[in-house]
This record gives C-alpha cells, structure tokens and sequence, in this order.
C-alpha cells in the first residue's frame, strides 16, 4: 500500500532502502561537520563528566569498592543491605522524603504566588521585590548557616530564644540544632527560606511575557476577578515554565544536603538530620566504602528521575 | 490598549494596597537573616558577647575584617590566596562554561542536522536528576585523568551544565529564523553568523547564564573539599568551613560573619548587574514578529 505513488504535499518521505538510508545518514553527518564542530565542546565535556559517571554509577553499585582494592561484583548485595539491614538508610529515606514532601510543594507554589504578586505591581517597583525573595537563594549556604546557627543558638544568647524568652513563648533556652523533635523542622523552614531560586525566576520571565492581548480577550469572554485571570489565562499560558519549576524543585528537594550539615552535621543526633545524601557522603568519604555509595547514588537518581517522568506526564509533554 | 490598560490600573488599585503590604512585610522578613549577618560583621566583641543579644550593630568597626585578612587559620595560607582561587575558578566556569553552551545551543536550535532529538533528550534527562549523584565516578574520572589538585578539576567538570544548554537553547528558539537567513544571503560563513547574529541575539540569554554558573561556582563548597589537596588549591567555602571552626560551632563569631559577608556580596551584586540586562531585555521582548 505505502509503496503507491502518492504526492505528498510537504517533506518528501518516501520508504528507503537500508543501504540508502545509511548513506544518506552519513552524507548528513559529513555535511553537518560544522553544526557538530559548534556541538563538540559541550557535548564533549557533558559525556565525560555526566554520561560516564552515570554508566560508572551504575556498574560500580554492584560491586565492593573502596578505592585501594580494584571492585569486586558482588551483584545485588549492595541493594539487599540497603533496603534490608541499613537502618540508618531507612531513616535518611524518610526524613528526605518529609522533608520534600514538605518543601517540594510549598516551595514551588510559594515561588510561584510570589511571582505572580510580582507581576501585578508595576514594572519599577519588581527589581526590589524580586532582589528581597531571590537572595537568600543565591547565598551560599555554608556562609549564611553560619548566620542561622548563631540566631539559633541554643543558650540565652541565641536571638530566637532570647525573642521567645521575651514574649514568655519558652521558659528556658530550647537547643534547636540539637533536639531531635527540632533539627528536621529547622532543615525545612532555611531551605524553604532559600527556595526562591531558578524556579522563582523562570515564573517570574514566564509571567512577564504573557500576551497582553489573552488577557484583553479574556475580559471579553466575561473573566471579571485576578483569580479568574490566573486560573485561566495566566497558568495556561505559563505551563511550560510550571514544568521547567517542577523538575527543579524535585531535583533540589531530594539533595538535600548542605545545609543539613551546615546546621546539624554528620552524623546529627541520633539521625535527625540525615538524609540520602549526607547518607552518601558518609560512606563514600568517611568509610570509603565507594560501591554501597553508588548504590545510594543509583537509588536517589532512581527516585528522582521516576518522579520527575510523572509531572512530566502530568504537565504536559512540552519537549 | 488605552481603555484596557485603565481597566488594569483600576484592579490593581482595589487590591493593590494588601498586595504591597504582604509583600514588603514578606521581603522584610526574608532579608532579616542578611541584615543580621551584616549587622554581625561589623560588630566589635564586646558587642558580639552581649546579652541581651542585640540585633543591629551599635558601633560599627572593620576590625573583623583587619582579622580576616590577617587570619592563616591553622594552616600557613593566607585568606587573600583563598579569594584568589575563587575568582581564578568562578569567572572561567563563567566564561567559558556561556560561551560553549551559546555555541552548543546554535546548531540544536537553528541547524538541520542528524541526532538533534537524540542529544537534546539527552539534555532533558539530564535536567531530571542532580549532578551530585554522579560525584563518586566524577571524582575517579577526574582522578584518571591525573586533574586532582588543578584549577582544571574545579572548572572542567563544570563547564557542560545541561540547565544552561536547555535555557539558552529554548531561548535561541524563539528568535525568528529570517534574522539569521537574511545574514547569510550576505554571504557570511557560519562561524561568523555566530559572532557577530547568534551572540548578540543571546545577550540577555547568556546573562542569565553567567548568573546562574557564577552562584553555582562561588558557592560550591564540595568540589575543592574533595578535587584538591592541598591547602593552596582550596577555595572561599572552604576556607570559610574551616574558620568556622566545623559544624554547629559558634566561634569566632565575628570574622566568619565578615567571611560571610564577602562570600554573599558578590552573587548579590552579579544579580543586580545582570537582572538589569535580563530586565531591560523584557521590556522589548516583542521579537515574535
């Protein structure tokens, strides 16, 4: 049937033979020299450091590892230790799942919300607004825990506990990095603190370049209230972007890491405050044991690019 | 446009007094833990160990930082050698880290070429996951190629950030393909389409990216733990780490909130450079014909 004459109006794809097609792919590649020679430096860097550590990852996961020695397979071991015997693994899981549970959400609706606020003031007044929420997330988080740790401190010199003492909240000084009831929810509230980062951006772009004129046609079609606006026009419009915010906020809410350490260290007390990656950390640069980290290294990247492959599902498939 | 730009004006006016009260009051409690790191920084001793604790500064002085500059910590590098190597790593992961994603992102964007899709997929898949769970055969990578304790461990592996390729590359889209057909009827050759159409097109784009890379580089705190040895190779976080005398400490308040300081300030004061462009940027984003 296919093999009929048949005019085609636009791109010509009649079936080929094998031999051609690979001629052709190879006439394509040579006349494409210059568009791979601009591609070559990044892509080039990307396979080396990116897609050949993610192949590492993966074989060195079945294997005992620890740097002197050269791997030994040992197939599944590193995975049955992990989700059977490893305790403290179990525990990083949950406490890096409540803690994205919790910052994932909030974190990306606050962005966007604040965003859309942002663009309903006029354009002189954004740059402050926007330079108030964006900074803390571009502070560097060993340089600004220092800050919290001191705010937080647990005597009567700590300025939170003194404020508290004050309004007769507390009696006596509450150890918030050392408290086990506290340290995860402290984690929470400096990284939502810090949260207002790539994503809050792309919003803030998306929201800005909305056309004017959906909004004009909008008011036609009888959109009288903001959240009318914002429900029909403006989210629609700014798909794209809630995707781009999604992705990255699943990706920052599963690291969690940095402050996790900054704050209460590793390990924290009794675990409170460890997570898979502080998890990782501990294994591949204290017990050097580099085999059962990429195991902790593939079952994150596992997590993270499964959740992620559901919001994209979910919001749409936008390339 | 004049009548729906009054039907606009009028609904901001309904519930603009709320919206900038709520926003002020949550600006002001977002920078509240900045203010108090720069109230901190330059505060005198006597002033750190107060109680009641205070919040602002009440005689402000530069002694912290004196004791900073003047600081080795427990090893025999000075703290200027750490500012060193931060500016030494940061501004070329931003240089060139830009400059390769721009020419990356032109023949993905404009260019007929063959396993376009596949490598731009690529880039997607990337996006999904955070390159830190990659860093154990990135650290033997780097190992292999015999690159610990070079400038080159804390750039290279830094310079090819999928985010980066993505946005500018979703950027380079939305600019009509007639500006760059019109250039070649004059005859210009590719490499010179680049230069002198694509790079300045990208202006805003690359911004945003120098941006993004520059807070990524300065703020990386794990790279020169692990890529380097020795104590001259380190960087600012690090050195900062190290002062502060580890985690959950409180010591030496004041030279590590000065440290502190210097680390913040420049990312705030790249923002402010480049949102300006960004933000010039969009004020004229009526290029889609």
């Amino acid at each position: 049937m296919n093999s009929q004459p048949v005019i085609q109006s636009a791109g010509i794809r009649a079936k080929r033979s094998l031999g051609t097609r690979i001629k052709d792919f190879g006439h394509e590649l040579k006349t494409s020299r210059t568009s791979f020679f601009f591609l070559a430096p990044f892509l080039v860097v990307f396979l080396i450091f990116t897609v050949l550590p993610l192949l590492i990852s993966v074989m060195l996961s079945f294997t005992y590892y620890n740097i002197v020695e050269s791997p030994k397979w040992i197939g599944w071991s590193n995975y049955k230790l992990l989700f059977v015997e490893d305790t403290v693994f179990l525990k990083a899981i949950g406490n890096t799942f409540k803690f994205a549970l919790v910052t994932g959400p909030i974190g990306y609706i606050m962005a966007f919300l604040l965003a859309w606020l942002i663009s309903q003031i006029p354009q002189k007044y954004r740059f402050f607004y926007t330079l108030c929420f964006y900074t803390p997330a571009i502070t560097s988080s060993v340089a600004i825990s220092v800050i919290w740790v001191y705010m937080l401190s647990g005597d009567r010199y700590g300025l939170l506990n003194y404020w508290l003492m004050q309004l007769g909240i507390i009696n006596e000084p509450f150890l918030w990095l050392q408290d086990v009831r506290s340290i995860l929810p402290v984690i929470i509230i400096v990284s939502l603190w810090m949260s207002m980062g790539i994503g809050f951006l792309a919003f803030l772009a998306g929201l800005q370049n909305v056309p004017k004129d959906l909004y004009e046609a909008g008011a036609i079609d009888g959109v009288r209230y903001r959240w009318q606006e914002l429900w029909y026009i403006t989210i629609p419009s700014v798909k794209p972007q809630l995707l781009f915010g999604a992705v990255m906020q699943v990706v920052a809410s599963l690291q969690v890491y940095d402050i996790s350490v900054a704050l209460v260290g590793v390990p924290s007390p009794l675990y409170a405050g460890h997570t898979v990656m502080t998890h990782l950390y501990d294994y591949a640069y204290i017990r050097f044991e580099l085999g059962y980290a990429t195991a902790i290294a593939v079952v994150l990247f596992t997590v993270m690019v499964g959740l992620n492959r559901i919001i994209f599902k979910w919001l749409g498939s936008e390339e | 446009m004049g009548a729906t730009s009054a039907a606009r004006r009028k609904s901001i006016d309904y519930g603009g007094w709320f919206l900038y009260i709520f926003l002020t009051l949550f600006g002001v409690i977002m920078l509240a833990p900045l203010v108090y790191m720069v109230s901190n920084a330059f505060k005198p001793t006597a002033e750190l160990f107060l109680f009641p604790p205070r919040f602002f500064v009440i005689n402000p002085t530069f002694k912290n930082f004196q004791d900073l500059l003047l600081a080795t910590g427990t090893s025999l590098v000075p703290f200027p050698r750490y500012i060193f190597n931060s500016v030494v790593v940061s501004s070329c992961i931003v240089v060139f880290g830009v400059l390769i994603a721009a020419m990356a992102a032109y023949p993905l964007s404009k260019h007929k070429m063959p396993m376009k899709k596949t490598i731009f997929s690529m880039i997607v898949f990337a996006l999904m996951f955070a390159p830190q769970v990659l860093q154990i055969p990135q650290f033997l990578v780097i190992s292999k190629l015999g690159l610990i304790d070079s400038y080159a461990a804390l750039i290279v592996p830094f310079l090819a950030v999928p985010v980066n390729l993505f946005l500018i590359k979703q950027f380079l889209d939305q600019i009509p393909d007639a500006l760059i057909e019109a250039s070649k009827i004059d005859g210009a050759n590719e490499w010179i389409i680049f230069w002198k159409v694509i790079m300045p097109l990208l202006k805003p784009a690359m911004a945003t990216l120098a941006l993004f890379s520059f807070i990524a580089a300065w703020n990386d705190s794990f790279s020169a733990n692990i890529y380097t040895t020795t104590e001259a190779m380190k960087t600012l976080p690090f050195a900062l780490l190290t002062l502060s005398g580890g985690t959950g400490v409180v010591a030496r308040v004041g030279t590590v909130a000065a440290a502190s300081l210097l680390m913040v300030v420049p990312t705030i004061l790249v923002f402010i450079i480049t949102q300006r462009m960004v933000l010039q940027t969009m004020a004229h984003s009526g290029l889609k014909e």
